[in-house]
C-alpha cells in the first residue's frame, strides 16, 4: 500500500512563501484563494519571544471530516490517502469548510482576478468548474498520477512531486510514501520528534511538522554518536 | 499549547444558513407541540401545514446559500454518512407525513392523530438531524460539542410551543396541560443551554460570543415567560391567559431564535492553528 504525507521542517522554513506561490501558479487560483499557506507564528512575551513559519494546508486526513459531511459524495478519499473533490458533484453548501478543523477549505462564489480585468494568463487557466463549489489542496495529484505512470517516484523526481515541495527553498518540505519505511518521509519522521496538528481530533492528518532532533533532548542522535565513539577511542 | 494566528468566525453559513435551522426548528416544534397537545381538526391541520412550510422556508433559505443551487438534488447522495443528506431524507418524510396527518385532522378521520404522532416523531427526528449536522462540524469548537443536538432539539420544541401559544387566540385549543408543557420546555432548553455551555469553556472566544445571546435565552427567553405563565395559571379570564400565554410564546420564540442565529453566525469560530511544539533550531541530521 501506499500513504502519501508531507512532512514541514519548521526549523527549516524560513517564511518565504515560495512554496505559496509555487501553489498558487501550479494551480492557478484565485486571489485569496492559498490551498498553501505558511502562517507567521509568534508566541511569548518580550523578551522571551519565539517564532516559526507554519506551513498548513489540506491535511488528507485519515479519517476526513470534510468527507463524511459532504451529502453528495464529492469528496473522497483515495487509497493512496488524497483527499480529493469532484467539482461535477459538489453543490457548493460549505458543509466541508466548517468541517475541516484545518481552515483548507475555500469556496469563491464568482470568478476574481488579481487585477479586476483577466490577465491572459488568467482567462487561459481560468476554470468555471472550480467557482461556487469547495476547493482545497489536491497534493497535487495530477503530478503524482502523471508521474507514478511514467515510472517515477513522488517525493524524488520532481516532475511526480508537489509544486509546493519542488519550490521550497530550504528543503523544510517533503513529501513521499509513508507506508514504505525506507521513503524519505518516513527517515525523517524516524530521526526526528514530529507532531500533528490537532491530532487530538483524531482526524490522522496526513502532514507531520518536525520541530526536534531525535533523543530525549534533541540534538543530533548520529553526530552525538559519532562524538561519544570519539570519546571511547580516545 | 501555543496558537497560531487566532481562530475567526467562519463565514461560509451566513444567516441564509441560520434561517434554516430557525425556520426548520420552529416549523418541527410547532408540529410536535400540536401533536403533543393534542390538537385536533382544523386546527391541528393548520398547524401541520404550517409548521411544514416552516421547515420548506428554512430549506428554501439554505438552497439560496449553496452555490450551484441547480445540482441540489444531489444533497440525497450520502446518507451514510452526512447528517445533511439525512436531513434532506428526513424532510420528504416530514413533507409526506405532515400532510397526510393535516388532511386526516381536516377530514376529522378517527386516525388522525396517530397521523399527527407518527408526523411529530418524524419532526423530532429532522430537528434532531440539525443538531447532529452542527455536530458533525470538527471545525468549529461550538457545534461539534456532543451537547449541540440536545441543545437544538430543545430549543426547537420550546420554540415550537412558544408558536403554537402565540397564535393560541386564533385556534382556542390551549389548555391548562399545553401551557404547562410549555414550562416543561422552557425548564428543558435552559438545563440543555446550561449543560451545553459547560462543554464549550474550552473555546473561550466562542463561549464570550455566545454568553449575550445565551443570557437573553435564559433571561428573556425562559425566565421571563415562564413568570408569564404563572401569572396566567392563577388567571380566571380567558382573554388574559390567552394575552399572557401568547407573549409568553413571543418570548420563548424569539428567545431561541435569536440563540440559533448567534450560535451559526457568532459563535463559529473555527479551530484556528495549534503548534504544540516550537521549533528547535539547528538540530536537523
Amino acid at each position: 500500500m501506499t500513504r502519501w504525507a508531507m512532512i514541514a521542517d519548521l526549523r527549516r522554513c524560513v517564511g518565504c512563501q515560495t512554496c505559496t506561490a509555487a501553489c498558487k501558479h501550479a494551480n492557478a487560483t484565485p486571489p485569496g484563494v492559498q490551498w498553501r499557506r505558511v502562517l507567521d507564528v509568534e508566541v511569548g512575551d518580550y523578551p522571551d519571544v519565539k517564532r516559526a513559519f507554519v506551513p498548513v494546508g489540506c491535511q488528507h486526513c485519515d479519517d476526513p471530516p470534510c468527507m463524511h459531511v459532504c451529502p453528495t459524495t464529492a469528496t473522497r478519499k483515495r487509497a493512496d490517502g488524497i483527499v480529493t473533490i469532484d467539482y461535477d458533484l459538489c453543490i457548493g453548501c460549505a458543509y466541508c469548510a466548517v468541517a475541516c478543523p484545518y481552515q483548507a477549505r475555500y469556496k469563491t462564489e464568482r470568478a476574481t482576478f488579481a487585477y479586476g480585468a483577466p490577465a491572459a494568463h488568467e482567462t487561459k487557466r481560468h476554470d468555471p468548474d472550480r467557482i461556487a463549489v469547495a476547493t482545497k489542496c489536491t497534493f497535487c495529484v495530477e503530478r503524482i498520477d502523471a508521474g507514478l505512470a511514467a515510472g517515477m517516484t513522488p517525493g524524488v523526481d520532481p516532475e511526480a512531486t508537489p509544486a509546493c515541495v519542488n519550490a521550497c527553498i530550504a528543503q523544510a518540505l517533503t513529501f513521499g510514501d509513508l507506508d514504505d519505511p525506507a521513503s524519505n518521509v518516513s527517515t525523517l519522521l524516524e530521526g526526528n520528534r514530529h507532531f500533528r496538528m490537532h491530532s487530538e481530533l483524531g482526524t490522522g492528518p496526513g502532514f507531520y511538522y518536525l520541530w526536534d532532533g531525535a533523543g530525549p533532548d534533541g540534538g543530533v542522535p548520529a553526530l552525538r554518536k559519532l562524538v561519544e565513539q570519539a570519546m571511547e577511542l580516545a | 499549547m501555543s496558537y497560531g494566528p487566532a481562530p475567526w468566525v467562519q463565514r461560509h453559513w451566513d444567516l441564509r444558513a441560520a434561517a434554516n435551522f430557525v425556520f426548520g426548528g420552529i416549523g418541527s416544534g410547532v408540529i410536535v407541540f400540536a401533536s403533543l397537545a393534542g390538537a385536533r381538526g382544523t386546527p391541528a391541520a393548520l398547524a401541520l401545514v404550517a409548521g411544514l412550510a416552516l421547515v420548506g422556508a428554512g430549506l428554501f433559505s439554505v438552497w439560496l446559500e449553496i452555490g450551484r443551487p441547480f445540482r441540489a438534488i444531489r444533497v440525497f447522495t450520502n446518507p451514510r454518512t452526512s447528517w445533511m443528506s439525512r436531513e434532506a431524507y428526513v424532510a420528504i418524510a416530514l413533507a409526506a407525513m405532515a400532510l397526510v396527518a393535516a388532511w386526516m385532522h381536516r377530514a376529522e378521520a378517527p386516525a388522525a392523530t396517530v397521523a399527527g404522532a407518527l408526523a411529530a416523531l418524524v419532526a423530532l427526528a429532522f430537528v434532531y438531524c440539525q443538531g447532529r449536522m452542527l455536530n458533525a462540524a470538527k471545525g468549529i469548537p461550538a457545534w461539534r460539542s456532543p451537547a449541540t443536538a440536545g441543545l437544538i432539539v430543545t430549543t426547537s420544541l420550546a420554540e415550537g410551543a412558544g408558536a403554537w401559544w402565540l397564535v393560541a387566540a386564533a385556534h382556542a385549543q390551549g389548555t391548562r396541560g399545553a401551557l404547562a408543557l410549555l414550562g416543561v420546555l422552557l425548564v428543558a432548553r435552559l438545563l440543555a443551554w446550561l449543560a451545553y455551555r459547560r462543554t464549550i469553556a474550552g473555546a473561550p472566544r466562542a463561549a464570550a460570543a455566545l454568553a449575550p445571546a445565551g443570557w437573553a435565552l435564559a433571561v428573556a427567553g425562559t425566565l421571563a415567560p415562564l413568570v408569564l405563565l404563572a401569572v396566567a395559571a392563577t388567571m380566571s379570564v380567558e382573554a388574559w391567559v390567552l394575552g399572557l400565554s401568547a407573549a409568553a410564546g413571543a418570548l420563548a420564540l424569539a428567545g431561541g431564535a435569536w440563540f440559533k442565529i448567534a450560535l451559526i453566525l457568532r459563535g463559529a469560530y473555527n479551530q484556528g492553528f495549534a503548534v504544540p511544539h516550537m521549533p528547535v533550531r539547528g538540530a536537523r541530521t
